[in-house]
């Protein structure tokens, strides 16, 4: 919490509009100030459901301000796509990480942390105690 | 010895033979999926053929590096990080020798496949392309013609099975009675490796 800079978050979806909704949400219910960046990655480059990694890559490129990335994903291939470019070692900025949370709960819990100046092992942590909070 | 040459090949194989039975793995997938596995595969080896066609690469090792990073670009499903992963871990464990023998290839590709059992955390069993890619890879050693045979056998041994992963298993007994899409393009891989082999008339 020492830098200025902010930890970005990348939500990456099978559908643009989910995706494009839950940063919308998510900035929604951070306000009070100026949000962190977060940018949406969702559906096919074509428009379709499914999951880009050149859009993942561009959306993480753009949140990337040296504080490191939470990445949060919705499903099977949003998963397994993030996994792979991880592995692959150069495929997305230094600092980015995957996070085991929620998608719309973890997307608020991420920007409220890194909104309010927390690194990134604070707004993995806080995305991934969105999936304590039980509803019924 | 298996060079450049024959992997490129082998890829064009599986980009006819994914073109030609496009239609049917979308209709497994209709079944028990989201109905898009023979186009997004389409979509993935047309990619993975132009992009080996535009930068010829020089050894077995790049060809399928090239052909994975494409596959995990393109393909917009699940299946495109799973093959992508696939290739991209056996053409790093062939490393950048010009050219390898069919043994090294089948032991390759089992690094390649143990990649896809972690990447995805599904087991032997679990209805998935590892129940035609794993016998494959043990038949291999033998010979492609009995990996091609071994992948088929796998992949129609996958109808009774229930999906343990995937979307797939969201429908849990009802996943029963149908060939796993996964399985059946994973056939089409081992299949193409055999015919690739055939048309350069016993290379290995």
């Amino acid at each position: 919490m020492s830098t200025d800079a902010q930890v970005g978050i990348v939500l990456v979806s099978h559908s643009g509009p989910v995706a494009e909704a839950v940063a919308e949400l998510a900035r929604g219910l951070a306000a009070g100030g100026a949000t962190a960046p977060v940018a949406a990655a969702g559906g096919t480059r074509a428009g379709g459901l499914g999951t880009s990694a050149e859009l993942i890559a561009d959306a993480a490129r753009s949140v990337d301000a040296g504080a490191g990335i939470a990445v949060l994903v919705d499903l099977g291939s949003a998963v397994l796509t993030v996994k792979a470019m991880l592995a692959e070692g150069d495929e997305l900025p230094d600092g980015a990480r995957l996070v085991d949370a929620p998608f719309v709960e973890g997307a608020v819990a991420a920007l409220v942390t890194a909104s309010a100046g927390g690194d990134l092992d604070a707004v993995a942590a806080a995305a991934s105690e969105a999936y304590d909070y039980r509803k019924a | 010895m298996l060079d450049a040459a024959f992997f490129h090949r082998w890829m064009t194989t599986v980009t006819a033979l994914v073109d030609r039975e496009a239609e049917r793995l979308t209709e497994l997938d209709s079944a028990i999926g989201d109905a898009d596995h023979g186009s997004n595969l389409r979509r993935g080896f047309t990619a993975v053929s132009a992009a080996l066609e535009k930068e010829p690469q020089q050894t077995p090792g790049a060809v399928l590096a090239l052909a994975g990073r494409q596959l995990i670009s393109t393909v917009g499903g699940a299946s495109g990080p799973l093959y992508g992963t696939l290739l991209r871990r056996t053409g790093k464990a062939l490393g950048d020798a010009p050219a390898v023998t069919a043994d090294e290839l089948a032991q390759a590709l089992g690094t390649g496949v143990a990649a896809v059992a972690q990447l995805g955390g599904a087991r032997a069993g679990d209805k998935t392309m590892l129940d035609a890619l794993l016998p494959a890879v043990d038949a291999l050693g033998t010979s492609f013609a009995a990996g091609r045979e071994a992948a088929l056998a796998g992949a129609e041994a996958t109808v009774p099975l229930q999906a343990r992963k995937g979307r797939a298993s969201y429908l849990g007994e009802r996943s029963i009675g149908h060939q796993d899409p996964g399985a059946a393009s994973a056939a089409l891989l081992m299949a193409a490796l055999a015919d690739t082999e055939d048309t350069a008339g016993g290379a290995a």
